[in-house]
């Protein structure tokens, strides 16, 4: 539509809009995230929705104890091996469309713990993440902020060509694999249809 | 509070004698601990506890470590008959320590409010032979402590009520704690390593390459 039309017509009152923007705009306020936190990222989470910070702006303060009703997962702390197939199994429960924010070093990558030899390096190693926060912990205007990034990037989600999003797209996985307990690590360590390391090339 | 030779007296007094022997500790703390031999441990143990002059009746903490076998070198001077003249030789002679794993048990006195008394008991070898008495059915607070050991470092406990893994999961085989554990070699992307994290990614890419 003419921009300028659209323009003539808001000074008489009328709002043109498309479909599209009309049905982003109202999932993108009115994303539930999946009440769970795992470390003191979740402290911050949860500060984030009390009424100082108040995510409910946002359109998100129906934390819901059951993946069932939850459109978001917050991954808010540290994921241990032990515990990284019931993040999984728990994001393969939500139905579409969903959408993962990582929040925090431990999240993201491992952090402080990286070293360690039970916690995953990073939870976008088994399922798709949308935003990493970094920090540790992030504040809760760094999780406002990821929230804001998330709502922009479902406005800005075309319904139709082939960049759809994933549950426009039969194609494309809902479900993720939920890796087993090996004897000695995770198996399978990554999901490769979700994530490939990355190679760094360094000079000297 | 008595001391550890006070103790060891008197433990010697109601069980057969060789069952503690003291253990020196070189650190400013100076702080010394009982060694039980772990076939009579429990009887030691209960009488620690049991007793009105001592009444340990909490063990705060119970830790794990592990001694890998070590080959120390240590010169030592030796008479010998060298052309018919005995004379003062310096030999080399090589010395095995540890090839075993230790638990530490703390304990205090809530009623007589003293304490620490340290025990120490030790394992044959860190394979096969490692099996050590629980003091669960003494101290209720062991439980969960030994459970950990058991998942960290493998040391079995005879007698515990309920030895499973506790922050591993079943069918993890290794125990991370000990000295000899090889982690998994996950460090195939590493923004900005540096220190033992660059070591480890530099042997991910190319394995051939020692630290």
């Amino acid at each position: 539509m003419d921009e300028g039309l659209r323009s003539e017509l808001s000074k008489q009152g009328i709002f043109t809009t498309s479909l599209q923007d009309l049905y982003n705009w109202g999932r993108k306020n009115s994303v539930w995230p999946l009440q769970f936190g795992l470390a003191c990222c979740a402290i911050e989470m949860i500060a984030t929705t009390m009424a100082r910070y108040d995510l409910a702006r946002f359109g998100a303060e129906v934390f819901r104890p059951s993946p069932r009703q939850a459109d978001l997962m917050i991954v808010a702390g540290t994921v241990t091996k032990k515990m990284a197939p019931q993040v999984v199994r728990l994001f393969n429960q939500m139905p579409e469309p969903k959408y993962v924010i990582a929040m925090g070093a431990c999240a993201i990558s491992g952090g402080p713990f990286k070293q360690g030899y039970n916690v995953l390096k990073g939870i976008d190693r088994y399922i798709p993440v949308d935003v990493h926060i970094p920090g540790c912990p992030p504040r809760p205007e760094a999780l406002i902020h990821a929230f804001m990034t998330l709502q922009q990037k479902i406005q800005d989600q075309n319904l139709t060509s082939a960049k759809r999003p994933r549950h426009l797209d039969a194609d494309e996985p809902g479900e993720f694999d939920v890796p087993k307990f090996g004897e000695h690590d995770l198996e399978p360590p990554l999901n490769a249809g979700v994530w490939q390391p990355k190679t760094v090339t360094r000079t000297a | 509070m008595e001391t550890v030779e006070q103790l060891k007296s008197r433990i010697e007094a109601t069980a057969p004698a060789s069952v503690v022997t003291i253990l020196a500790n070189d650190s400013p703390s100076g702080q010394r601990s009982l060694l039980l031999s772990p076939a009579l441990a429990l009887d030691v143990a209960r009488f620690l506890r049991d007793d009105p002059q001592l009444k340990l009746d909490y063990a705060s903490n119970v830790t794990g470590i592990d001694w890998p076998e070590t080959l120390t070198k240590e010169k030592v001077k030796v008479k010998k008959l060298v052309d018919g003249v005995e004379k003062d030789v310096e030999e080399t002679v090589e010395k095995r320590v540890g090839g075993y794993l230790e638990v530490v048990y703390h304990l205090y006195s809530m009623a007589l409010k003293h304490g620490p008394v340290i025990l120490r008991m030790r394992t044959e070898n860190r394979s096969d032979k490692v099996h050590l008495p629980s003091f669960t059915s003494i101290w209720r607070g062991c439980e969960l402590q030994e459970r950990e050991i058991f998942d960290l470092y493998g040391v079995v406990f005879d007698g515990h009520p309920d030895l499973r893994r506790i922050l591993m999961w079943d069918g993890f085989l290794d125990h991370p704690m000990r000295r000899d554990y090889v982690e998994p070699d996950d460090y195939e992307y590493e923004p900005t390593p540096h220190g033992a994290v660059l070591d480890k990614a530099k042997r991910h890419h190319n394995p051939e390459v020692k630290p």
